[in-house]
């Protein structure tokens, strides 16, 4: 049965999806929800395992070899993608019952996490295919399960940030599929490793740079690169907490890792990224994307919001690690798509709890919340040190590695702009620490309600994870160095 | 072509979203004709039956819920978004120029996978249709993956606007609802579709068992088995139709189709192949091949119909 873990990975939810629909019960779709996703995450681990021991595991679907049929290649970075989308699944989905409970109506609830078992096959579909057009019809799923979650927040915004992201996301994937299309014009296959081997030799043409073009455009709305980050955060604002942490964790860093697989494995061999103006352009976007979204950040009132800028702030150092095109930038980029997942996911988890108990995540609304909700402002505050990037938090590894590999390469400016960015999280974190803990609670307002155990645990493994691996960052290191060194090798 | 441009350019500048929802069906159908050209009979298959057809219908009853009157927005950057299209378009055509000349038997993509499809695929599969069998067999994965998408769609809908909502509920009852009204009065059209329907149904079910000889699938026979509902709604009376289908039944519907074609993956997992490897199903690989692509291809149809339906009652819900 190991052999078949590859297709397993995905199946399993693939198939939970319509049993929890025809479950239609609410308790029943949340079991059915949860354990399919730690079964998931018990899979990536041990492919993880077997990757890291035997190397390259191949699965061809329905036993049709690769180029002609789709091929699931596993390399070092999917199976640690597939055990990123699958842990912080994992964590989410005790947190999510009560949170989903008190945001969802509960005839909904059932479709709900049918939407999310699909969500989660997408993003596990993405990661672990070797095929170009395979990985299209996840991203749809994907994306489609994504717009209707969001959709779904109390707020009536949120009705018109999934519109948006609708909007923005459907031409991305366009963008992706002309990109694909051009690129199976001019070779006739879809495999990556098969398109690695060809695509060097037709690589002058201009329908390749074009492709290219489509393909880092297309990519580039998905994971919010700047300036076509403008879905991002409404999106994260008024989806349902649950989502939110979900996909912030999760959606924009498997898109990171398919514009990874696509400029380092399927253009691998082709020379446009070591010598040519893309580096630049991209190091540049994310240059702005630190300052400016960091700078967006400190100048809003809902903390959810504040929180979505730091993501497109947080991606723009992923890359930038991908920009330098080396392995310690690409390694810096692939560590921090795990740091950023435990700690960005921690953080929108207490912003669930504060949801849940106070009803709302304006800034205002926090006074005293410090005295009031003690257990999870503490976790606010640990995961915003994990932020910022003080000492023994993922974090500070993330950025330890970026900013060594800003130096390798006598990017002076790139350091500077690190800095900086990291500053400017002090400010936008110590605002929301200001007002939960120095302004006194507003008059009237309960004594101390904590939120319950089922949602404050997940959200102290989350960050208790942010630390853990602060500490002891070799294993995720190793990994991620492996995956980069993996990368530059060439063709699979 | 030419047609095609003029529609698109027509669809960009009319204000009317009734008139806007049928050049789309024109446009579609016209996109039809240049996939038979093209010798893509699938293709044009799919897109004269979704494209012109469901979508059509779908955006039709999106219309009676909202207003057919597009509103002018005052906002815009309209200087902004046309230069962006013009630059997106601009390398597009740049794209094309190295592009192989059309109808070029050395172009790349008539070397490297396809001639294993042309040449093989009989002996490996055994059905005559190719197209089908790359569809269902060699990138089976892939069709999985868009009934998938079609599944996820249709769930979406129901999570969205399927529950009773509280509060205020729209009650408008646009021109198409009015139009309807007429229609419904309309003798001819009562005895037309009397007479269609049933045959439209054996059109589906032809072209869900035929698919493996010619042109046709799952895909395209869920659609049009799902139009023959939705013409009956559309004509007689959406309460009635509901009745033949109910909001239940196409729900499990829905669900099954998707759950068999997974479930054809798995029991070849079972039987010692891989995932969606249909030849271990029998003894002999053609056969087992065929009777995998049959019950997949019919996993697609019912899980298509479901969806199409579905979607069609879920608006139409909205109305009352």
């Amino acid at each position: 049965m190991a052999a078949h873990y590859p297709a397993l990975q995905v199946v399993l939810a693939l198939l939970a999806a319509p049993v929890c629909l025809i479950l239609r019960r609410p308790n029943a779709a949340w079991a059915v929800a949860t354990v399919i996703t730690w079964i998931s995450l018990a899979l990536a681990l041990s492919l993880l395992g077997r990757v890291w021991e035997t190397g390259v595991i191949l699965y061809p679907m329905g036993d049709w070899a690769a180029p002609w049929g789709i091929e699931y290649q596993i390399d070092t970075v999917n199976a640690f993608m597939l055990v990123i989308v699958t842990l912080i699944g994992s964590v989410v989905m005790p947190f999510a019952r009560a949170s989903v409970e008190a945001e969802i109506e509960e005839e909904r609830i059932y479709l709900f996490y049918c939407m999310y078992l699909l969500n989660l096959a997408g993003l596990l579909g993405i990661a672990i295919t070797g095929d170009v057009f395979n990985l299209f019809v996840f991203l749809e799923i994907s994306s489609l399960s994504s717009y209707v979650m969001i959709s779904l927040g109390r707020d009536k915004r949120a009705l018109t940030a999934a519109y948006r992201y609708l909007v923005m996301g459907t031409i991305g994937a366009t963008f992706y599929l002309i990109g694909v299309g051009m690129m199976y014009m001019m070779t006739g296959t879809l495999n990556m490793a098969d398109l690695a081997t060809i695509l060097p030799a037709v690589a002058d043409s201009r329908t390749v740079m074009v492709a290219l073009g489509f393909l880092t455009v297309g990519l580039g709305l998905k994971l919010a690169l700047f300036p076509l980050h403008l879905w991002l955060p409404n999106a994260y604002a008024y989806a349902p907490s649950a989502v939110t942490v979900f996909l912030a964790a999760t959606g924009t860093k498997v898109a990171v890792y398919a514009f990874i697989r696509i400029f380092f494995t399927v253009f691998g061999g082709v020379e446009i990224f070591t010598a040519g103006v893309i580096p630049e352009i991209l190091a540049v976007l994310a240059a702005l994307a630190m300052i400016g979204a960091s700078a967006v950040a400190i100048y809003q009132t809902d903390v959810k919001r504040l929180l979505a800028y730091s993501s497109i702030a947080q991606i723009g150092y992923m890359v930038l690690g991908i920009s330098m095109v080396t392995v310690t930038g690409l390694a810096g980029t692939i560590v921090h798509l795990f740091n950023h997942a435990i700690m960005k996911g921690g953080l929108f988890m207490a912003m669930g709890c504060i949801l849940f108990k106070i009803g709302s995540v304006q800034l205002d609304q926090f006074e005293g919340l410090g005295k009031r909700m003690p257990v999870t402002m503490a976790a606010f505050v640990a995961g915003g040190f994990s932020l910022i990037g003080v000492p023994l938090t993922v974090g500070f590894v993330s950025k330890w590695y970026l900013v060594q590999a800003a130096l390798e390469k006598g990017w002076w400016l790139a350091v500077a702009v690190i800095l900086v960015s990291s500053l400017m999280a002090v400010i936008y974190i110590w605002r929301v620490v200001e007002v939960a803990y120095f302004r006194p609670p507003p008059k009237g307002s309960a004594e101390v309600s904590e939120a319950p155990l089922s949602m404050l645990v997940p959200l102290w493994i989350l960050i208790g994870a942010s630390y853990y691996f602060g500490i002891d960052a070799t294993r995720t290191l190793d990994i991620a160095f492996a995956a980069a060194e993996s990368l530059f090798g060439g063709p699979l | 072509m030419v047609f095609m441009a003029v529609t698109g350019f027509a669809i960009a500048r009319l204000r009317n979203l009734f008139g806007v929802v049928m050049l789309t069906g024109i446009f579609s159908l016209m996109s039809a004709v240049l996939y038979v050209v093209l010798d893509a009979v699938d293709v044009a298959f799919t897109e004269a039956a979704v494209g012109a057809g469901i979508a059509t219908v779908l955006m039709l009853s999106t219309l009676a819920l909202t207003s057919s009157e597009e509103r002018v927005s005052e906002d815009g950057k309209p200087m902004w978004a046309l230069g962006l299209v013009v630059v997106t378009g601009a390398v597009l055509i740049y794209g094309t120029l190295d592009m192989p000349p059309f109808g070029d038997a050395y172009a790349p993509i008539h070397h490297h996978v396809a001639p294993r499809y042309l040449e093989r695929s009989g002996q490996e599969v055994g059905i005559p249709n190719v197209v089908t069998s790359i569809l269902a067999s060699y990138r089976g994965y892939d069709t999985l993956g868009e009934v998938y998408v079609i599944f996820t769609a249709a769930c979406g809908v129901l999570l969205i606007i399927g529950q009773p909502k509280r509060g205020r509920r729209r009650t408008l009852r646009m021109l198409v609802g009015e139009m309807r009204h007429g229609m419904r009065q309309n003798v001819i059209l009562r005895v037309v579709s009397k007479l269609l329907i049933p045959f439209i149904l054996v059109f589906a079910l032809y072209v869900q068992w035929h698919g493996d000889f010619g042109p046709g699938g799952g895909f395209q026979a869920g659609v049009i088995f799902a139009s023959g509902f939705i013409l009956y709604a559309l004509i007689f009376d959406v309460d009635t139709s509901r009745m033949v289908v109910p909001s239940g039944v196409t729900r499990l519907l829905l669900a099954l189709g998707v759950l068999l074609y997974a479930g054809v993956g798995v029991v070849g997992l079972l039987r010692g192949g891989n995932f969606l490897n249909y030849s271990v199903l029998a003894e002999e690989q053609t056969v087992g091949q065929h009777l995998g692509i049959l019950l997949v291809e019919f996993g697609v149809g019912l899980t298509v119909a479901a969806a199409m339906i579905t979607i069609f009652f879920t608006f139409a819900r909205q109305e009352h």
